[in-house]
């Protein structure tokens, strides 16, 4: 059965927020997060469509998007790979942690895969230290990554999860 | 059930206290002893050991508890973190007062049947000091010479459950302050305790809170800084996450002195894990009338609000920060005027960071004095620092102040990892030092920091060794820097830039005499103008390395090699006698500049050698090709 009615238009769930919202304009940033979360990613398209919600340029906007690393203007990949590069993690051979996913992804750390399927990041910290160095795929966490086939045997698995059932 | 007076405060702690009776125990008694009692068992849920798979152990214990009909007598708990990340997921097993390392799903049956059912500790799990064998099931050295106030209830009681606060002696200090005490006494109390903002600027906050209480205003705002930004550090997380009412604590008692009605809590957007603990304790509190208005049946009303940050460092600063929560780029705007006179919306605010704040409630409740007792002369009680890099038991540790390093990194740390040697250590992140081993002796506090040219910072305590090249450690923090820059003013946003790129060009084996003074300068300049604490402190880690690793430098500019063996266009590689002429690497080799015939040692022509690993990488011998 179909029930198309409870398949919400996103833009309208992120104006019902909007409207929950004691003051607005001041909550810029919660608005953008919450419109990051039902979107995926802040195409202008959207964020013209919040500057007329909020009544403010749309420049203060897209100010805000581009000066916090947190959001995207560009769509990404199914999976987010994230490499941490913390100090910690650097001391213990993020760099080449790094280097070697980027080669096995063939894609370099920003990008996304042709498919689709994994969007290369790096961030500062995310307090597994013990563990260094570490990668996050999708906030699960991998730690103590020397060896390229671990990390090989780690995209197979997900790789075989996105494949269509045969 | 809201709490209308500070009676039912205690008799809420008074009935709660059996939930924490068999924790801690001053006199822990025997495994065999405990068989017939009511037992804990805490999981470890810190970050750390969070990674390494302690929700899953805490799940099969319970099945294997609830299997063997032992759930009524043991209680499964997941508390904040224990410190000791090196050796997650641990468990601690109480009143016995047992601590497990590294456990293993396998293990959860083994713990069960072995220490719960039959009373045997299981040997091979208890922490094993590596240079003497010993095991230790409880009082591990990592913990020894620790002092744990910031952290007194993290890794102790359940952060979602807000009666376990209570429990603690938590609200205790809000209490007394809303009936005993009126402003000025509390802003006396924290101005004679000595205590300093953690957040690695060092202000006194007694000061700080007396100064926004100055300025006339209306409406006064308290913000909690918990935007931990440092690569390596996990301090302000482990804390909003193991013990979030601690910092609402300490946010009500700073409101109240201050005048203010309304608070903020600044967090990352990083950290989803504190989001959602503070979301569950912000709530508890309203349910239980510790925060709204009226609290405790006094006449002081406060609230407090989340606010996310989205992924900007330089929002670290406060001025920058404030701009964040007015929904804006989170530029630095010009001090004076300082926030406690005109700070968010113009009204006087109070920024106080995590640690600072979590800080607060033991101060109130035992004294001045007994705070002023710890720690050195001009810095007072105790500082957390995020113990990581190359040292043996990567963990958190809170130790007084004036503690030396190498007491941090050889007693609790255990020492460098693989039996290396010490190089350096390196505190305040990116806006830090390194420092060297001449001052492992040094007793840690604020002005010992500066003096050696580093700083306190917010507590990250990397430890690098003989395999760490100071260049590139030097080039890394730049990188950050230049990332993070917000670019407001120019001498940290382009400064910087030129910075990195004069290292990346010694990195490089490019480098000349002359770009050593150029950076020294240039780094002075940009500490002189830069806008903010950014910029002031971004030249640090290459200031300090120049000053006490002038040879590393010095190695890359003349004799062009990276005496760690780290920068790679430096690097020439060779190949040994191991050799068996496979002939693997004069296949992969770019240049072709590898000979030689099969099942014979090859050769590498060095002037035609591109540097680029692809050798070493295909080599599958051990030791026949290296690097030098």
């Amino acid at each position: 059965m179909c029930d198309n009615a409870s398949i919400k238009d996103p833009y309208r769930q992120l104006d019902e927020y909007i409207d929950t919202l004691p003051y607005k304009k001041e909550n810029l940033i919660g608005i953008l997060h919450q419109a990051q979360e039902l979107f995926g990613y802040l195409p202008d398209k959207l964020q013209w469509h919040i500057a007329q919600k909020l009544d403010i340029p749309s420049a203060k906007v897209y100010g805000v998007v581009s000066f916090y690393s947190f959001f995207t203007m560009k769509p990404r990949g199914k999976h987010v790979i994230n490499v941490c590069m913390g100090t910690a993690c650097f001391v213990r051979g993020a760099e080449k942690l790094q280097a070697e996913l980027e080669k096995q992804l063939g894609i370099k750390t920003g990008q996304t895969t042709e498919d689709n399927l994994f969007s290369l990041d790096s961030l500062r910290c995310i307090g597994a230290c013990g563990l260094a160095p570490v990668m996050m795929i999708d906030g699960k966490v991998y730690g103590r990554l020397h060896e390229p086939e671990e990390i090989r045997q780690i995209l197979e698995k997900y790789r075989l999860e996105a494949m269509p059932e045969a | 059930m809201k709490l209308t007076s500070i009676n039912e405060l205690n008799a809420l702690k008074t009935q709660n206290r059996v939930l924490l009776e068999n924790r801690r125990l001053t006199h822990p008694v025997t495994t065999k002893d405990a068989l017939g009692m009511p037992r804990n068992v805490l999981v470890c849920g810190g970050p750390g050991c969070h990674s390494s798979g302690s929700p899953k152990i805490a799940e099969l214990l319970e099945e294997e508890l609830n299997r063997r009909g032992l759930s009524e007598q043991v209680k499964v708990f997941q508390p904040g973190c224990f410190g000791f990340c090196e050796k997650g997921p641990m468990i601690e097993i109480h009143p016995d007062n047992t601590t497990y390392c590294e456990v293993s799903a396998p293990d959860v049956a083994v713990i069960v049947e072995e220490h719960l059912i039959q009373g045997n500790q299981v040997e091979r799990l208890l922490f094993m000091e590596p240079s003497t064998k010993k095991r230790f099931a409880a009082d591990l050295p990592f913990y020894q010479g620790q002092l744990r106030i910031a952290l007194r209830n993290v890794g102790y009681i359940a952060p979602e459950n807000i009666l376990e606060y209570i429990a603690a002696d938590g609200y205790q200090a809000l209490a007394s302050v809303l009936l005993n005490k009126n402003s000025l006494e509390v802003i006396d109390t924290i101005k004679k305790s000595g205590l300093r903002g953690r957040g690695g600027g060092g202000f006194p906050t007694g000061l700080k809170w007396e100064l926004t209480r100055k300025s006339e205003a209306k409406q006064r705002y308290i913000i909690c800084n918990a935007d931990e930004g440092d690569p390596g550090a996990f301090m302000d997380r482990s804390i909003l996450e193991g013990d979030p009412h601690s910092v609402l604590e300490g946010m009500l008692i700073a409101g109240s002195a201050i005048g203010a009605s309304h608070g903020f809590i600044y967090v990352r957007a990083e950290y989803p894990a504190a989001i959602r603990r503070l979301q569950i304790a912000i709530g508890q509190a309203r349910d239980y009338g510790l925060l709204g208005k009226g609290i405790l049946g006094s006449d002081f009303c406060f609230d407090i609000e989340l606010k996310y940050g989205a992924g900007a460092f330089v929002c670290g600063e406060e001025t920058s920060l404030m701009h964040s929560i007015e929904g804006a780029r989170g530029e630095p705007s010009v001090k004076p005027p300082f926030p406690a006179e005109k700070g968010l919306w113009g009204k006087p605010t109070c920024v106080n960071n995590v640690e600072t704040l979590a800080n607060v409630p033991p101060i109130i409740l035992k004294g001045a004095d007994w705070f002023a007792s710890i720690g050195t002369e001009k810095s007072k009680g105790t500082k957390v620092f995020a113990l990581a890099g190359k040292v043996q038991n990567v963990g958190l540790v809170e130790v007084p102040m004036g503690t030396t390093l190498r007491q941090i990194i050889f007693n609790m740390g255990g020492g460098i990892k693989r039996h290396k040697t010490f190089k350096a250590a390196q505190t305040g992140g990116p806006s830090g030092g390194c420092i060297p081993s001449k001052y492992l002796d040094t007793p840690i506090d604020y002005e010992s920091l500066a003096a050696i040219g580093s700083m306190m910072g917010s507590g990250g305590l990397i430890v690098m060794d003989e395999s760490d090249c100071m260049v590139n450690i030097a080039k890394f923090f730049l990188e950050f820097s230049v990332d993070e820059s917000c670019g407001r003013c120019t001498a940290c946003r382009v400064g910087t830039k030129r910075l990195h790129e004069i290292l990346t060009k010694i990195t490089e084996g490019k480098g000349t005499l002359d770009d050593l003074d150029k950076l020294e300068k240039l780094g002075k300049i940009i500490k002189d103008t830069s806008l903010c604490g950014l910029g002031q402190t971004a030249p640090n880690p290459i200031l300090s390395t120049i000053k006490y690793f002038r040879d590393e430098y010095l190695a890359h500019i003349l004799d062009k090699t990276c005496p760690a063996g780290v920068c790679k266009s430096l690097l020439k590689y060779h190949i040994t006698e191991n050799c068996i002429g496979c002939t693997l690497c004069a296949k992969k080799c770019p240049a072709n500049c590898i000979t030689g015939t099969a099942k014979e040692r090859h050769v590498i022509d060095e002037e035609r050698c591109l540097n680029c690993g692809a050798c070493m990488e295909q080599c599958r011998v051990t030791g026949a090709i290296i690097h030098h």
